[in-house]
């Protein structure tokens, strides 16, 4: 498969009254054609920093520090912004969390719909309203002549969020990022807006990064999972490896959090503790404090990121002993 | 089913555009509607001129000066010079109307640029608000007597010096509601679409902040009306003959016993104008706000 994309050593930093807050810790991805990519982990993990990192779209006190983001072996991180302008909404487009405030109350569906067109195509209005009606078929909106019409408001949240993909779909971009976009919506269109996003990756052969943190999504959609704590990627691999055998206690944790309809003697599990604090200094490993399976050796170092499999890497000091008996019983 | 739900709603909401919302809303304040009249009638005034004026409004009769209310032929009197208070007061309306639009347009323009960059760049702020708050130190009256008295008496000097005046409050007011509007995430997702600032700036974030706007500009009438009016009085406006009814006022005070109409009339037509305009800006403010409910 061809790669899309590849984050290396990414560091998002913020600056602040006092000193500048890390907020992602040099992290590295990346994401092929047709591929989709979740990323995992509590609020407040840099997800979402690391999603509007890529899309060059940080708070003005943020920036990226250091690293290198490559789409199409372009770097974005050199680019100034004018040049990234052209590229958000034509070759990288976001979806965000609540489709309720991300359309603009005052204009009309079809004009919000109009508007990357009319920027990157450089469409008349009227060519524009023609694609425009496309879009809503593609993305499934009944009777969308009307639609097209009509004010945000008049429109159901499911509704919205198939506008907002319409809208980021647009010029066709090769990559998709999609922050949360069903955490808003109730069960069953969820599963709609899945399902539509799937299919339109596998149309449009995008790769689609996928910010959520609900262990059901990652299921449905996942090729691959990348699970971050704390701004540092703690552990990537195929949706089967981590969920059948995940390997980092934080994973771990997670996926014994997600209750079990199945099994009615099933325990809820929490992960005790909270996330630390964003400029916390914690030496070793970051989770170590709410990790059951710390040692003396977590508290000390920072663990380096260990393979499971050619596709499968944790950065857990567990993985190491693991890694080692695999050696030495293949040796001996 | 839902389905059917959404079209209903779909069809009352068709006849349910903005402007006709708001105005329903306005109706429903009684005090607003009587503004609206009167803002009705001095328009009417204002255009019609010189078909409602029963006289030339700068025309002397010397032999028919200071005719009280009511004389014949003179339902409103003359002044010291025989000239139509009538028609000197719906000539005055023009005057009125027109200062009072050019300069809030003006100030308006001017405000709203101000505004919209201080709201959005961030380095900007600092700046034009700095700016914006030399300009209110100045008490206003004060500071268009000082613009006036820098370009000479006239009534086009009358309107820059008003317009200047209206820029601070229409700056600050702008640069509130873009400090909330860019905020939104649609603002956002409009970024992340590649939209430019300024694609940004006009088509987005400008048509959001146009009910603050809107108020502004209503009871901004009122004050440069009064302005125009009090700037005149001082002699720094409109020039004899012109019929304006500052000017008028300050004709009359010399005959204050004799013929108290020639201060009184155009009085009263300032304040009944000045408070029209007030309650219709109070209207708008309540039929605007989304949060208002007005019992439907």
């Amino acid at each position: 498969m061809e790669q899309l994309l590849q984050v290396n050593n990414l560091v998002t930093q913020f600056r602040t009254a006092e000193d500048n807050l890390t907020a992602v810790r040099g992290i590295s991805f990346s994401v092929n054609k047709g591929e989709t990519l979740c990323i995992v982990g509590e609020s407040g993990c840099g997800k979402s920093i690391t999603s509007l990192s890529l899309m060059g779209l940080l708070p003005s006190n943020g920036s990226i520090s250091s690293g290198s983001i490559k789409l199409n072996d372009e770097e974005l991180t050199s680019k100034t912004e004018e040049e990234l302008r052209r590229l958000r909404g034509n070759k990288m487009s976001m979806i965000f969390q609540e489709p309720m405030t991300a359309l603009n109350p005052v204009f009309t569906i079809g004009y919000q719909l109009r508007e990357p067109l009319m920027i990157h195509r450089n469409m008349s209005k009227r060519e524009a309203d023609v694609k425009a009606l496309d879009l809503l078929n593609q993305v499934g909106i009944p009777d969308p002549k009307k639609r097209l019409k009509q004010y945000p408001h008049e429109l159901s949240g499911g509704m919205r969020q198939r506008v907002m993909i319409a809208m980021a779909l647009a010029c066709k971009p090769s990559l998709l990022i999609a922050d949360e976009p069903t955490t808003a919506l109730d069960v069953t269109i969820q599963a709609q807006i899945l399902d539509l996003i799937d299919d339109l990756k596998q149309e449009l052969d995008m790769g689609v990064i996928f910010v959520t943190h609900d262990m059901g999504v990652v299921a449905e959609i996942a090729d691959r999972v990348m699970v971050m704590y704390a701004g540092e990627v703690v552990e990537v691999g195929e949706v089967e490896e981590v969920f059948n055998a995940p390997k980092h206690p934080y994973t771990k944790g997670l996926l014994a959090s997600v209750p079990n309809v199945d099994d009615e003697f099933h325990q809820l599990e929490s992960i005790s503790g909270s996330l630390p604090n964003i400029n916390e200094k914690i030496d070793g490993c970051r989770f170590h404090k709410r990790c059951p399976l710390a040692t003396d050796q977590c508290r000390e170092q920072s663990p380096p990121i260990f393979s499971v499999s050619e596709t499968h890497q944790s950065k857990c000091w567990l993985q190491q002993e693991v890694t080692e008996n695999d050696k030495s019983t293949a040796t001996s | 089913m839902a389905e059917a739900v959404v079209d209903n709603q779909v069809q009352k909401k068709k006849k349910d555009i903005a402007f006709f919302r708001t105005f329903r809303r306005l109706v429903k304040n009684k005090l607003a509607v009587f503004g609206l009249v009167i803002i009705v009638l001095l328009t009417i005034m204002a255009v019609f001129a010189p078909i409602i004026a029963t006289y030339d409004p700068i025309e002397q009769d010397l032999t028919s000066a200071e005719l009280g209310l009511g004389s014949e032929g003179h339902w409103l009197g003359t002044d010291n010079y025989g000239r139509d208070m009538w028609s000197r007061l719906v000539y005055g309306a023009r005057v009125s109307l027109v200062v009072g639009i050019t300069s809030v347009v003006i100030g308006l323009v001017g405000g709203v640029a101000l505004g919209l960059l201080a709201g959005y760049y961030r380095k900007l702020d600092g700046i034009i608000m700095r700016i914006v708050d030399l300009l209110f130190a100045f008490p206003g009256i004060l500071l268009a007597m000082l613009i006036i008295a820098m370009l000479g008496t006239s009534l086009v000097n009358v309107v820059i010096a008003i317009s200047i005046w209206s820029i601070p409050g229409c700056a600050r007011i702008v640069r509130g509601s873009v400090l909330s509007v860019k905020k939104q995430e649609y603002v956002l997702a409009m970024k992340s679409l590649g939209a430019s600032n300024s694609r940004i700036l006009l088509k987005h974030i400008l048509p959001n902040c146009t009910a603050p706007i809107i108020v502004f500009a209503t009871m901004r009438m009122a004050t440069s009306i009064l302005s125009t009016s009090a700037l005149s009085f001082l002699g720094l406006g409109a020039q004899p003959p012109t019929a304006e009814w500052g000017a008028m006022i300050a004709a009359g005070q010399d005959f204050m016993w004799s013929a108290p109409h020639m201060t009184i009339v155009p009085g009263i037509a300032i304040m009944l104008v000045v408070f029209a305009f007030n309650v219709v800006g109070d209207g708008l403010r309540d039929a605007l706000d989304p949060n208002m409910d007005l019992g439907k």
